[in-house]
């Protein structure tokens, strides 16, 4: 049959496996087949569709930015929680073994909107995941943005994962990071308590800044919340939302939460559009 | 309208004969296990003769009368649903090669060509919002190649059952789009106009007779009539706006305490699209076939996120499914995912009626 199917996955094989703690592994893939590498172009927020055989598909968002799309060799870096079903059969893969990707869905984070802005991403547990690549992006055009600051909060400070990375932005010019752990040990040099603790330690320009969240829910919202009251209008805050999603093309319908699909509406979506759904039970 | 031609009652088989030898399976209303279903139709006589329904919330009984006409029914618990959007398909096949690499297989096939005779206003409305949501920004080409092989013959409704509000939400009981032929039933046959350059084609084969303009109207009076008799109705207003304002009315705890979150209503519903998604590998595990099949917001599983179900209890799934079938279609879709079928109320087995809901909901004083 001559058309498009956008439910039909491609092979890739793990080329490294990286154990970033006991229970998150970040896998990264190289599309097996030449073409769909060069077709392949991700924006900073999109995911893909892992599919282990035999098993089934999870969404995952991609840490690549597109800086790795500059290249032929294409690699997709995905960070794994084994959390469910296919996600505790997906962080025991191999270097060499193979599975399907199919991808990249949804709208990511608001670069366009981000020129010229000091841009703050606000990120809790594995929600730096899909941040990581905006990051980079800022980064790799340092020049385009303003102030950047990256804050990241964990439960506890073992959970932190890519600290040299975080270490390493702190070192670069007018760019601040912050990070917490509600449960941190007797090394833990920085902030103890909830993410949502540093807001005031932003170095906040209300009027020429963007704010972008990923992590739980009641820590986006918290976070959004605190913004506004320090001046950011809403209209500049963006979180990336996660839902069950098993098609990624708005057909199956798990991942409604209101009136948008999460998986091509968003995930990233501006916050006043979900602001008054956010943390309603069952929403 | 110029009076459409007249195909007297014992030609009908001929209109399947023609359909078959263009290569079509016929597809019409049938009696099985109490119910009209529509099933391969070989000969005009399977159809019921006489036979009518009644619907009352929580009920559906077939009646048997002296009338001679095949379609005197309201609709089954079946719509178009099902023939073109599959309860249960393989999508795609992943097969594990010797050397560890995969190969998927596109499982799309080509539809057989299959004309339906019998279909209801409500139901071409809801193929049209089925449509919208399967075939717009990433086309699903399961749907989409069923959907193009699909034939459609309207017949206009004249016996609504009590649970039909279809003049209320507009989408009946005359049959206005959509279908190739349509046909309005009398005791002796059948005016026919054509819907479509396929449904023209097929209307100058017919052995027709010029039709009676008198008999025409009495005819169409006959549809109208039944527009009068439907009772029911959904609050006016801004239904999307008045619902989402109303999360916390008492009536969603108060309708749970009697839902048993089976899902019937949105099984028999032919708006409803949430489907699941499973693998279903072989013995030996080379061989894995990804499915899919209808799944419902009362299910336990359709909220589950890494380990959290969102939607744990009865009131929060009704609450999913009202809010959406009434109210978030409307952004989704620009109107509601509602047609007036009533199937939903006939065939909830504790009688739950979505508009006395919706009236408690949205029409009574918001709760404080």
């Amino acid at each position: 049959m001559n058309t498009v199917n956008p439910y039909l996955p491609m092979e890739a094989e793990v080329v490294e496996r990286i154990q970033e703690t006991p229970t998150i592994v970040t896998l990264r893939l190289r599309l097996t087949c030449a073409d769909a590498r060069h077709r392949f172009y991700c924006a900073p927020g999109q995911f893909n569709m892992l599919y282990l055989h035999g098993v089934g598909e999870v969404p995952i968002s991609i840490k690549s930015g597109p800086q790795h799309f500059l290249d032929q060799t294409l690699l997709l870096d995905h960070t794994i929680r084994a959390v469910g079903r296919v996600t505790r059969a997906l962080v025991r893969l191999q270097p060499g073994d193979r599975l399907g990707v199919r991808g990249p869905y949804g709208r990511g984070w608001p670069l366009d909107k981000a020129h010229g802005k000091d841009v703050h991403i606000i990120t809790g547990g594995l929600g730096c995941a899909p941040a990581v690549s905006v990051v980079h992006e800022l980064m790799r055009q340092r020049s385009q943005y303003g102030h950047i600051s990256v804050v990241q909060g964990v439960k506890h400070c073992d959970d932190l994962i890519w600290r040299e990375q975080y270490e390493h932005w702190a070192k670069q010019p007018d760019t601040q990071v912050l990070l917490a752990a509600d449960q941190p040990d007797a090394r833990w040099r920085w902030h103890t308590g909830m993410v949502t603790g540093l807001l005031d330690q932003l170095t906040l320009a209300p009027h020429r800044s963007l704010a972008m969240l990923c992590g739980p829910e009641p820590m986006m919202r918290a976070s959004a919340e605190r913004l506004i009251e320090l001046g950011l209008s809403p209209d500049n805050i963006w979180l990336s939302m996660e839902r069950n999603m098993q098609c990624a093309v708005g057909h199956c319908g798990h991942c409604q939460f209101g009136a948008d699909f999460v998986c091509k509406d968003g995930p990233v979506f501006n916050y006043p559009a979900v602001r008054e759904l956010l943390g309603t039970r069952g929403f | 309208m110029e009076t459409p031609a007249f195909l007297p009652a014992d030609r009908l088989q001929a209109l399947l004969e023609l359909l078959t030898d263009d290569g079509y399976r016929c597809v019409g209303p049938r009696i099985r296990d109490g119910a009209v279903l529509y099933q391969t139709l070989d000969d005009a006589d399977q159809l019921p003769r006489g036979v009518q329904v009644q619907q009352s919330p929580g009920r559906y009984r077939l009646e048997q009368t002296d009338s001679p006409r095949r379609f005197a029914w309201a609709n089954g618990p079946q719509a178009l649903k099902p023939l073109t959007f599959a309860p249960h398909e393989e999508l795609w096949v992943g097969e594990l090669q010797a050397d560890g690499s995969l190969i998927f297989h596109d499982a799309v096939r080509q539809a057989e060509p299959v004309a339906v005779i019998g279909v209801r206003a409500c139901d071409l409305a809801a193929l049209s919002l089925q449509e919208q949501h399967f075939l717009q920004a990433a086309p699903d080409p399961y749907f989409r190649e069923r959907r193009r092989q699909l034939l459609l013959i309207a017949v206009h409704c004249t016996h609504p059952s009590d649970t039909c509000f279809c003049a209320h939400t507009g989408d009946g009981p005359e049959a206005r789009t959509g279908f190739d032929l349509s046909l309005y039933e009398t005791d002796t046959g059948y005016f026919v106009t054509a819907g479509s350059p396929a449904g023209e084609r097929l209307l100058a084969r017919l052995p027709l007779e010029p039709g009676d303009a008198g008999r025409f109207d009495t005819a169409c009076d006959e549809v109208h009539a039944a527009a009068a008799r439907q009772t029911r109705d959904l609050p006016t207003g801004n239904l999307q706006a008045d619902l989402f304002a109303r999360l916390d009315h008492p009536r969603w705890q108060e309708v749970a305490e009697r839902c048993l979150s089976c899902g019937n209503c949105t099984q028999v519903c032919p708006t409803c699209f949430c489907h699941s998604e499973q693998e279903v590998p072989d013995i030996s595990g080379t061989r894995s076939s990804h499915q899919r099949q209808w799944d419902s917001c009362f299910s336990p599983g359709h909220s589950y996120i890494h380990g959290i179900t969102l939607r744990q209890d009865t009131a929060s799934r009704y609450r999913q499914w009202l809010t959406h079938k009434f109210g978030s279609w409307h952004s989704q879709y620009g109107r509601s995912g509602c047609v007036g079928c009533g199937r939903c109320i006939a065939w909830c087995p504790v009688g739950i009626d979505p508009t006395e809901e919706l009236h408690a909901i949205c029409t009574e004083v918001k709760a404080t």
